[in-house]
Formats: C-alpha cells, sequence, structure tokens
C-alpha cells in the first residue's frame, strides 16, 4: 500500500465532520431532500448508500489498474449499478417496510454523486484498504447528515421523533416541514448554520459549477 | 385521451420532478442563473427523457421481462442512457450543427441526471403503456423545464437582495427554492 500515506483513522474521520458529503461539500442533494421526511427513513437511506460505497470503492479501488482509463467511467457505472441493485433484493427480502419507503429513490442511489466522486477522486487512486476506510467515513458522514434533516423535519413536521410523540409540537405540527418545500428550507437553514459554525466563506455555487468532482466527472455527466 | 392528458399535466405540475419528487436538484440549482441557459438545459433533458424513454421501454418489455431479467433494469438502464447521450451528441455534432451548438454544452451534463433513470424507472414502476411513458416523460421535462426558467427568474431578483453573510449563496438559493416549491403546492389535489 506504497500511495496509502494519511493514517487510516483520519480517512474515516475527514469524512464525517470536515469533508461532510452533503453538509460542506454539497454532494447527492436529491436524496438528502427527498427521504428526509422522517429521521429512521435518513437512517436507512444512509446505510444503504454506505453499503453500495464501500461495495463500489473496494471493487473499483481493486480494479483500477485492471480498468482502462478511456472506459472507466462506464466500468464504474456498472459497478455501482451492480451494488444499488444487490442492496435492492437486501432490502425488500430483509427490511421490505424500509423498501417501500425509500422507493424509487433506491434505484437513485447509482446516480448519487457521492458515490461517483468517490469512486473518481479517491478509490480509482489509492489501495483497497484505504478506500473501504473513505467509504466508511464518507459512509457515516452521509447517514448523520441525513439523520439530522430527518429529525428535524419529523420533530417540526409530525410532532414525532422515530415513533415517540414530542409533547408540546404535536399538538399542532407545522406540515409544512414534511412536505417538499420544507426539505429545501431545512437543508438552507441546516447549511447555514455549519457555515456560520466553521466560519468558512460558504460555497457561492450549488450544481457542477461548485462541485469539487465537476472538473473530473464534467465528461461523465452532472454530478447528480 | 382523457389519460395522457392527466398524465402529462400531473408529471409537470402536480409531482414536478424537480419540486415535488426532488430529482435533478443539481442541475437545477446549478444552472438556473440565467434564462437562456435554464431554458436550454430544460429543452434537453426534455429531448434526452423522451428518447431514453423510446429505448428503455422497448429493451425492458422486449428483452428483460421474456427472459426474465428485470433485475437487471437499473444496470441496464443507466448503460443505456449514458451511451445514448454520447450517441445523440456525435448524431448532433456531424448532422445538426445548429442545434449542437445551443443543445451541445448540456448534453453531457446529463447522463447522469437522476431526472432522467427516475423517469425510466417510474414508467416501468408504474405500468405504463408505451404511449403514456412518452407522454409522462414529455410532461416530466416539461416540468423540469418550467421550474428551471421560473426559478431563474426568481434568482435574477435574488441577486440583488440584501442577504444576511451567513445566508449567502446556497442557503440563501435553497430557501428561495423553498418557497417556489410551495408555489407549486397549490396545484395539489388538481387531478384525482
Amino acid at each position: 500500500m506504497a500511495e496509502n500515506k494519511t493514517p487510516l483513522t483520519k480517512e474515516i474521520t475527514k469524512g464525517i465532520i470536515k469533508e461532510n458529503p452533503t453538509l460542506v461539500m454539497l454532494l447527492g442533494m436529491c436524496p438528502t431532500l427527498a427521504v428526509t421526511t422522517q429521521a429512521a427513513n435518513g437512517i436507512g437511506m444512509g446505510l444503504a448508500t454506505t453499503f453500495v460505497l464501500l461495495g463500489s470503492n473496494i471493487v473499483i479501488s481493486a480494479l483500477r489498474k485492471v480498468i482502462p482509463d478511456k472506459v472507466r467511467i462506464p466500468a464504474f457505472i456498472v459497478v455501482i449499478a451492480s451494488f444499488v441493485t444487490l442492496i435492492g433484493f437486501l432490502l425488500e427480502g430483509f427490511v421490505p417496510s424500509l423498501y417501500d419507503s425509500l422507493g424509487i429513490y433506491l434505484t437513485l442511489i447509482t446516480v448519487n454523486c457521492i458515490i461517483f466522486g468517490r469512486a473518481e477522486m479517491f478509490a480509482s487512486k489509492n489501495g483497497v484498504v484505504a478506500s473501504a476506510c473513505d467509504a466508511i467515513g464518507m459512509g457515516i458522514g452521509f447517514t448523520l447528515a441525513l439523520f439530522l434533516m430527518g429529525s428535524v423535519r419529523e420533530i417540526i413536521g409530525a410532532g414525532q421523533w422515530l415513533g415517540f410523540r414530542i409533547p408540546v409540537i404535536s399538538e399542532q405540527p407545522m406540515l409544512l416541514f414534511i412536505m417538499p418545500a420544507g426539505g429545501f428550507f431545512t437543508l438552507g437553514v441546516i447549511i447555514a448554520l455549519v457555515n456560520k459554525l466553521s466560519n468558512k466563506k460558504p460555497p457561492q455555487e450549488l450544481g457542477c459549477s461548485g462541485c469539487p468532482n465537476a472538473e473530473k466527472c464534467g465528461k461523465a455527466g452532472d454530478c447528480q | 385521451m382523457k389519460t395522457m392528458l392527466v398524465i402529462l399535466l400531473s408529471a409537470m405540475l402536480t409531482d414536478n420532478f424537480v419540486l415535488s419528487k426532488f430529482m435533478g436538484i443539481c442541475p437545477f440549482l446549478g444552472v438556473s442563473k440565467k434564462l437562456d441557459s435554464a431554458a436550454g438545459m430544460g429543452i434537453a433533458v426534455t429531448f434526452v427523457m423522451i428518447c431514453a424513454t423510446l429505448v428503455t421501454y422497448p429493451i425492458h418489455h422486449g428483452i428483460l421481462v421474456p427472459n426474465h431479467l428485470e433485475y437487471f433494469d437499473t444496470v441496464v438502464f443507466i448503460l443505456i442512457i449514458a451511451l445514448f447521450v454520447q450517441l445523440v451528441e456525435n448524431i448532433l455534432k456531424k448532422c445538426v450543427p445548429s442545434l449542437y451548438s445551443s443543445l451541445g454544452v448540456y448534453l453531457p451534463l446529463i447522463t447522469t441526471n437522476c431526472a432522467v433513470l427516475g423517469v425510466t424507472v417510474l414508467n416501468i414502476d408504474n405500468g405504463y403503456s408505451f404511449g403514456q411513458s412518452i407522454v409522462n416523460a414529455l410532461g416530466a421535462g416539461l416540468g423540469f423545464m418550467l421550474a428551471l426558467v421560473i426559478f431563474s427568474g426568481v434568482r435574477k431578483k435574488l441577486e440583488y437582495a440584501d442577504i444576511p453573510e451567513t445566508f449567502k449563496g446556497v442557503p440563501a438559493t435553497l430557501i428561495a427554492a423553498s418557497i417556489v416549491s410551495v408555489s407549486f403546492m397549490g396545484f395539489s389535489g388538481l387531478f384525482n
């Protein structure tokens, strides 16, 4: 593992706070907004994405010297889509309720730009162990962000949290928060808070123009 | 005819892909700065959505279903979309250079736009017929374009607004998107 210079613990922790894929790097917006009407869905989506990310990172880093550079993008897409199909089967068989509530967004993990971005930026350049650690860190970061979003929206919008009723709010929950509009609003406020707490200059752009992978994946498509 | 119209309008308005299904958020926030690029992106996405449906629907029902390979949908569809966008780009470049110069820049951007994969999968999941699938793709594309064009107008105003430092950039854009989304909630219950 000659190219692996940073300690493995650092590979894991960087994804959780400093380079949090959702709140700092602003990747993977669609699932973040779509499935977070409940905290439990957020965790489910986060773990499913982590599984796909871990699998694809390991396979891609193991095959990084075999895959020719020119066909790497279709190759990555096939690996990622295969793992998505696999997690679809697993969830359908073992956690059918989660499978139903994630619905089409489970299929759309295929085009989640966190996964493609990590494959392109990290797994195709680093060893298997480092890539697995990177995937675990990014996955935990993504899951935590989704859990946070889901908790805020579920508590304010439905007056409950993971099935527990919240005393005062449940009398008159603000339904707007579990509707699509509330998703945009909650994410906007959370990103503003992260900016404030980290004293970082807020990112001015979103989408490919502000996406750290844009240059790399520009040929493959908008990172979403 | 009536079902066609309902599918078209509900894909466009009540179930708007961007504002109520959250598909294609990246291009929605990234390419909506100027009106002309928003419209160009919208047309390109509509075009690719219809073409992708034209290809994936026969493949699903003609090849995958008879061989009991439905579970390959995701892998096959995403590959088809990626290949297809490349093909369309090359054809346009050779045959219709004028169209290429206006749409070409957006084409590579939408290979893995989740709205495109989303619409092809939804067509299968909802059990639409071939005609209904194409109408659904058209509606989804037009809805995407509508959201982008409306939002580009909002963002123009946003540029002159006095926003608190912390909210500048992405947070303010997301909150503006939330308000546009509220306005689309007005369409809900239109077709029941």
